[in-house]
This record gives structure tokens, C-alpha cells and sequence, in this order.
């Protein structure tokens, strides 16, 4: 586990901010990879009954979830694959350790899985003396640049091409200045052919598991899921017990969905369903809790685990697009990490819930209806009552409690504000005042509405008793 | 308590009593297109190729004209044994590294996105489609089905030990979002549209 001081969202975002191009070159590719989405998903007509259908799916398994857990152990186990069960992070990095111990294995080639980023398996097999390279391109990059994604499904967004080609000079020795993407594919390819070679273990996620017939499927665009699947001895495949679907028919809505609203695809190039191991070789999967089953009995917060890492959420959000991933700090970022992180550590993680203008658009874009918003603006209440929020803004709030519930009061405080405001505005418009780090303060009106209605009220009642 | 039983009896604390209905699938993907049309434009649209055959010897010629033969070439087709070889179905996976092309049946294509697919009774070897430079896949015009709704009625309750769909080139835009053909897998991808 990282023991680095967390900065927190907004001061992660101020920094973001400084450099203004590149904000709004990430804000554009963002939202352009969004309009995609939109593209895609206007070609179904089905598309509001897949999504419908999907959040009607998930939540069957989220009210049936241990049936369908021992029912898909049961199927994995008749097909030949060894099952583990880990309660928190800590268990699956010792049983991932174990399974490469008793292959006396020094290197693993992973491809992408949000899981293991969340356990932080990395450092820990690293602390073990063993060799992790993340064969996912956009997690090739990062990872040799020593920084986690910023995206789930698009994890070096963050990033240019001229970042990407530094990167690959000093890690690969490509040209210096060579900017041009398709030439730095090329070389990493070619280098992680040959990982893919010689790994005798290969790890993945899983994308969806099914109960009924104990197989799981990974999607990437890349391949390399498969490339290290099939070439290693052994295949470890990490898995949040919520990716579980009763039915491989099910499958259907899902793959139909997952692609569309990640990048606008009509589908990943490959969809793969792994149900037996090759003769002699083996598979495993990991089942994993940490915190799941806590998110799962809290009533508000529990729609979360129908999350299907699409990632739709973060290309629409736009906090995520003009904060970038790396402010959220939190293997998950954007919008369902901010609902998702609190669970996992309240106090660590209080600040991202308030990381969104509550706009509502990822609720729209949701694939599986998740009420993102609403978890959002429900979680701070729950923050505030914990006592997560900072200080000055307790303070603040109360006395803003206490002004608007007495209209003495009030009046007074309206008075003096404008009074400040019109005559000497440098006493709010500075430093110290938090409000106007991001804004403008408002311009002053010449009475305030109270005073303007009692004037006009008075006036009006005058008229009428002339009548 | 192993962790298996406290995890499960965790969740069973938490989830709720009453268990959600799960919802009818029957009335998804009854819309109405073109299959093989549109099969064919999604296919162009995400970097892949096509050509219409009316026989395996038009495949061979095709073959013969486009690729060069004097590379690996491997295939699970008897009927290509004159442009491909067929004895590599039981090799160390590992010494697939060297194939330029591998030539592969589907079991069905599906329109909305082109995806084939197939399974590792027909695939020889589950990394071949995968490890090869280029990828060929031959698919009858009358196996195009229009959505993965029907793709999975199809499969109902195939037995296979690995399947997969493949819809296109293996691809990337990792790098600043620029679609990158040939990411870790084949660079690109022919589909034999058979009569």
C-alpha cells in the first residue's frame, strides 16, 4: 500500500489547471470519444431497452448474488479452473504471490484489470522479487513513466504523443522526436512480443463471469489478454464478485452495451470466453470482496456494483475532463470512482464526492442506470454526518444554517455584504475568501429582493385600495 | 471461517430478501436492416476487409495473388492445403511466432459489428488467431445473423473450452487517441464472405 500523502481533488485539479492547452486538449479528446458514444448508441434503436434490460440484470444479481457466487464456483471447478477467494486486497495479492510461488515463477505479463490496480498487486509482487509488466499499451506507458492510469479504459489519456515518445526513447530506445503513434505501437509491440514469449504466467480481469456455466470473458481491442493467455502455463483471472451474470444469454446485452459506451465501437475486436484450461495447463480465478459486500448492504450506495468499467461516465463528466484522472487518487477515477472510493475509506477518499457539479450526465450515459448523481449528492450527506468534511467548510455551513434560518439575521448579514461589496471589495475579493478562487463575485444590486418586494407590495396594496 | 464462507455469508447479511425478476430478453434485437450490407459496412468502418467467394478455389487464388506464399502460412481448411499447411495443430503455441497468416472457418458472423465467431474445436490452437501477422476468416453468407442476441440463441449451450468473437484487426488509440491497427495481434483481417 502507498503511504504518499494524498493531495486532495480540488488541489489536484487547481494544479491540472495551470497549464491551459493541454486542459483543454483533454477536455476535447474527452468529450470527443463521448460524441462517439452518442454515434454508437443512436444506431440502436433497442438502445434505451438495452440499458433498461442491463439494470434490470444486474439488479437480479445483486438480490441473488450468493446463489449465483456458489453456482458459478461449482460450473468453474466442473470445468477444470481453480477458484480462490480473497476477503480484501491483502488475501488476493497472497494468493496471486502463492499460485506464482508454487510455479517458482519470478515474471508475470497482466493485462488490463481495474481489480488489481485497486489491490495495488503491482508493488506488492514487486516488494516479492517479482517482475510485472502490463501489456495493455495505454498501462505499458504508464507504468514505465511509474504512474497509475489516469482512465479505466483509456489509461494514458492524460498523456501526448510527445510525452509517449520521450517515454519510449529512454525505456526502448526508439528515435528521439519520433512523435508519429503508429511507429511507437510498432516498438512496443515488437518488445512486448517477446514478453509475451517467454511469461509463464498470465494475468487478467475479467470483464463478466457466468453462473450458469462457470466461464468468464475478458474484451480487449488489443489482444493482448489472449496473446498472454494462451502462450503462458498458467492463467490468473482477478475478478470483483460483481461481475457475475446469471446467464450466458446475458451476454448479449452486455456486449452490446460495453463497447458502444466506452468508445463508440460497435464491439471490442475481441470478446473472449475462457470456460476450460488448455490440457496441462492451468487456470485460476480469484474472487475478491474487498469491501463489495459492505457497498452491497448499504441500501443508498449498493447500485454501484452494477458498474461495468465502461468508463462513460468520465469522457461525459465535466469535472473528470477538465481535472484529469490522477486528481481522483483512486484506482477507479471519475464520477463511480468518487462513489465507489468512500466505501473502500471514508476519510481518505471524502473529498470526491464533492468533485462534481451534480449535472447528471453521467446518470445519463450510464449503461446499466446507475444513479451516479444522486450516490453522489447522497454520499456527501452521509461525509458531513461522519464528520469527513474539512473544517472551514463545517463552519461555513453552519453559519449559513444559522443566517438563513433567522431572517433578522439575515437581513443584517444581505445589508452588510452588499455594503462590503460595493464599497470595499477587496475584503472578499481576495485569497482568503475560497468562493472566489474559481469565481467572480456577483455585482452588488442597489436594494435586495426583500426590500424590493415590501417597496412593491406596499405600492401595489396602495393601487388596489384606490380601486 | 475460510474466507469463502465469510465472504458468502457477508453477502448474504447484506443482499436483499426479495430477489429482482429477471427481465425478458425476447423482445430485443427484432430490428429490422440489411444483414449482409451492413455486415460488410461495419466491418470496412472498424478496419477489416472483405471478399465474396463463390468457392474455396477462389480463396486459394485470392491467396495466392495478395499474400506472399513463401512466408508461414497456416489453416485448419483441408481445402487450402495447395497455399497453406495444416500440421501444426499439436506445436508448442510458442512456435506459432513465425506465421504470416493463418486461415480459419467461423462458425457465424454477426452484422451489428461484424464479430465472428469461433472456438477452439476449429481454431487449431487458441493463440492462432492471435499470434499470426494477418488473419483470414472464411464465414458463409447465410451463417450473417443480425445481432448478438441471436449470435447467442446460436450458441445456446455450445460446448467449447475457449471461444471468442473477433471483430476486426486487433487496434489501439492508446497513444493521444490515433487508431493504431495491429496492436498485439493480427494487423489486419480478411473475411471470406462465402456463397
Amino acid at each position: 500500500m502507498s503511504s504518499k500523502k494524498i493531495i486532495e481533488h480540488s488541489e489536484a485539479a487547481t494544479r491540472f489547471n495551470k497549464d491551459v492547452e493541454r486542459v483543454n486538449w483533454h477536455d476535447e479528446t474527452l468529450w470527443f470519444v463521448r460524441e462517439k458514444r452518442d454515434r454508437a448508441a443512436h444506431n440502436i434503436p433497442d438502445w434505451e431497452l438495452l440499458r433498461e434490460t442491463a439494470s434490470q440484470i444486474k439488479n437480479n444479481v445483486l438480490s441473488n448474488i450468493h446463489d449465483y457466487l456458489v453456482e458459478f464456483e461449482a460450473n468453474a471447478q466442473k470445468n477444470g479452473i481453480i477458484v480462490h477467494w480473497a476477503a480484501d486486497a491483502k488475501e488476493h495479492n497472497e494468493i496471486v504471490h502463492s499460485i506464482m510461488a508454487k510455479h517458482d515463477v519470478k515474471q508475470m505479463v497482466k493485462s488490463k484489470s481495474m481489480l488489481t490496480e485497486e489491490c495495488h498487486l503491482n508493488d506488492y509482487l514487486a516488494e516479492k522479487g517479482i517482475e510485472v509488466i502490463d501489456s495493455d499499451l495505454g498501462e505499458f506507458i504508464v507504468q514505465l513513466r511509474k504512474e497509475p492510469p489516469s482512465h479505466i479504459v483509456l489509461p494514458a489519456i492524460h498523456l501526448k504523443k510527445e510525452d509517449v515518445s520521450e517515454t519510449f526513447h529512454e525505456h526502448l530506445g526508439t528515435e528521439k522526436g519520433n512523435f508519429d503513434p503508429q511507429y511507437l505501437t510498432e516498438s512496443a509491440r515488437l518488445t512486448l512480443r517477446n514478453t509475451f514469449l517467454t511469461r509463464k504466467v498470465a494475468l487478467t480481469g475479467v470483464n463478466f463471469a457466468i453462473a450458469e456455466t462457470g466461464e468468464f470473458v475478458v474484451c480487449t481491442n488489443e489482444g493482448n489478454a489472449d496473446m498472454g493467455a494462451h502462450l503462458a502455463d498458467v492463467h490468473i483471472a482477478c475478478m470483483g464478485f460483481e461481475k457475475l451474470i446469471p446467464q450466458r444469454k446475458h451476454l448479449g446485452v452486455f456486449l452490446r452495451l460495453l463497447a458502444r459506451s466506452a468508445t463508440g465501437q460497435p464491439i471490442t475486436t475481441f470478446s473472449s470466453h475462457f470456460k476450460k484450461p488448455r490440457d496441462g495447463k492451468e487456470i485460476h480465478i480469484v474472487i475478491v470482496d474487498n469491501g463489495r459486500s459492505t457497498q452491497l448492504g448499504r441500501e443508498d450506495f449498493k447500485n454501484s456494483l452494477k458498474c461495468i468499467r465502461c468508463g462513460a461516465c468520465m469522457n461525459t463528466c465535466p469535472v473528470y475532463r477538465r481535472s484529469g484522472g490522477h486528481s481522483y487518487h483512486n484506482a477507479v477515477a471519475g464520477p463511480i470512482g468518487a462513489i465507489l472510493a468512500p466505501n473502500l475509506d471514508m476519510s481518505k477518499n471524502a473529498d470526491l464526492p464533492f468533485a462534481s457539479t451534480l449535472c447528471g450526465s453521467c446518470t445519463n450515459v450510464c449503461p446499466v442506470k446507475i444513479d451516479i448523481h444522486d450516490q453522489l449528492y447522497k454520499w456527501r450527506q452521509v461525509l458531513v454526518k461522519e464528520g469527513h468534511t474539512p473544517a472551514a467548510k463545517t463552519v461555513a455551513m453552519k453559519t449559513m444554517a444559522t443566517v438563513l434560518a433567522n431572517p433578522m439575521i439575515f437581513n443584517i448579514a444581505g445589508k452588510s455584504g452588499r455594503f462590503v461589496m460595493k464599497n470595499i471589495p477587496a475584503l472578499v475579493n481576495n485569497k482568503m475568501n475560497k468562493w472566489y478562487d474559481q469565481r467572480e463575485m456577483p455585482s452588488v444590486p442597489e436594494e435586495s429582493f426583500r426590500e424590493w418586494y415590501k417597496k412593491n407590495s406596499r405600492e401595489a396594496k396602495a393601487k388596489k385600495d384606490e380601486q | 471461517m475460510s474466507s469463502k464462507d465469510q465472504i458468502l455469508q457477508k453477502i448474504k447479511n447484506s443482499q436483499p430478501n426479495i430477489v429482482a425478476d429477471l427481465p425478458d430478453l425476447n423482445i430485443l434485437g427484432s430490428d429490422q436492416f440489411e444483414v449482409l450490407d451492413t455486415y460488410k459496412t461495419v466491418l470496412k468502418n472498424i478496419g477489416g476487409d472483405f471478399v465474396e467467394v463463390a468457392n474455396y478455389d477462389e480463396i486459394s487464388a485470392y491467396l495466392k495473388q495478395n499474400y506472399a506464399l513463401e512466408r508461414r502460412i497456416i489453416t485448419t481448411v483441408p481445402e487450402l492445403s495447395e497455399v497453406a499447411v495444416l500440421d501444426w495443430k499439436n506445436e508448442d503455441p510458442h512456435l506459432l511466432q513465425n506465421v504470416e497468416l493463418t486461415i480459419i472457418k467461423a462458425h457465424f458472423g454477426v452484422a451489428e459489428n461484424s464479430a465472428l465467431w469461433v472456438t477452439d474445436d476449429i481454431l487449431g490452437q487458441r493463440v492462432a488467431p492471435f499470434i499470426t501477422q494477418y488473419l483470414a476468416i472464411i464465414v458463409n453468407k447465410s451463417d450473417i445473423i443480425p445481432t448478438m442476441h441471436q449470435a447467442y440463441e446460436r450458441i445456446g449451450n455450445q460446448e467449447y473450452g475457449f471461444g471468442t468473437f473477433i471483430a476486426g484487426p486487433s487496434k489501439t488509440a492508446d497513444i493521444e487517441q490515433s487508431l493504431v491497427l495491429g496492436a498485439h495481434g493480427a494487423r489486419g483481417l480478411i473475411v471470406f464472405l462465402l456463397e
